[in-house]
């Protein structure tokens, strides 16, 4: 088996607030993250596909494909939005990295028609990543 | 639906994935202390310790930028979108670790390696000891980049599991 990982970034705002705390809870649980009017990030995003070369191509699966379903699924849902009001898979949930990386693992999922998703690993910044598996600790 | 021992046995690759088994989020943080340190040991001979770790013997010690990155696993949850508060996080860490490492001598400072050759695999050890007391979540792994050409990991499990 072989792993292939594709990277992008994009840049996005989005604010942590719990409409079921108070407004003292919220600065409490999130601090500088519940400012109102949000901030944002440049998130990187590492999607790494688990399969076998194809015996003709030697590819497990066309790059070019993934990038083409990371365009759709990704960047032409999140890049240059705020992910609170303007991504439907992330109402009601605060778009923290843990539930971004899971509502990018379940678009992705059932794109990857070759090979199968192994890891989703998104960072927030250099230092703050959250990762995505189906299976048991490290993907294994 | 064939089990993942089912898809191993069968003899050909089959890359469905397992629906049932649940999604697994796990929360990565990056952490950066300088310390110095000496690989020497009193077991060996001085021939066989500037043999074995050569420049790294060196009797005044040397330092590195080491990068520390934590894995921590848990259910996110749902009011916070969090596996754990990283405020949290980060102050055990502090307290656990930089405070104890950053600045120091790792032979010198840090009892555990009075006796123990501080290189970057019983340091990946030490450090997974000292966390993974972490109360909020899962201690998953340690990693520990001692310059950008190498990095040392540790998920607690073999004849050093702690």
């Amino acid at each position: 088996m072989v792993l292939i990982t594709r990277k992008i970034e994009f840049a996005a705002s989005h604010l942590y607030h719990n409409p079921e705390l108070s407004p003292e809870e919220n600065r409490r649980v999130f601090g500088k993250c519940n400012n109102p009017h949000g901030h944002g990030h440049n998130y990187a995003l590492e999607v790494t596909v688990a399969g076998e070369p194809d015996p003709v191509t030697g590819m497990v699966l066309d790059l070019k494909e993934l990038k083409e379903i990371l365009e759709r699924e990704v960047m032409q849902r999140m890049d240059h939005r705020f992910l609170n009001y303007e991504v439907v898979e992330l109402k009601g949930k605060i778009p923290t990295c843990e539930n971004i990386a899971r509502v990018i693992w379940e678009l992705l999922e059932p794109k990857i028609k070759k090979g199968r998703l192994h890891r989703v690993r998104l960072y927030e910044s250099a230092d703050l990543f959250a990762d995505c598996y189906r299976n048991g600790a490290g993907g294994v | 639906m064939q089990s993942r021992e089912d898809y191993r046995s069968s003899g050909s690759f089959a890359y469905a994935q397992d629906k049932a088994a649940p999604l697994r989020i796990e929360l990565g943080r990056r952490y950066r202390f300088a310390a110095s340190h000496r690989l020497h040991t009193e077991a060996l001979s001085e021939e066989e310790n500037a043999r074995v770790f050569g420049k790294c013997a060196n009797p005044y010690g040397h330092g590195h930028n080491y990068m520390l990155e934590i894995s921590v696993s848990g259910e996110v949850d749902p009011a916070t979108g969090m596996i754990a508060n990283l405020g949290d996080l980060d102050s055990f860490v502090e307290r656990e670790v930089i405070e104890a490492f950053d600045h120091h001598s790792l032979n010198e400072d840090v009892a555990a390696f009075r006796n123990v050759v501080p290189t970057t695999e019983n340091l990946c050890i030490e450090i997974f000891k000292r966390l993974k007391s972490f109360p909020k979540a899962k201690l998953e792994r340690v990693r520990v980049q001692e310059t950008t050409n190498n990095s040392f990991e540790y998920s607690g499990e073999g004849s050093n599991a702690v």
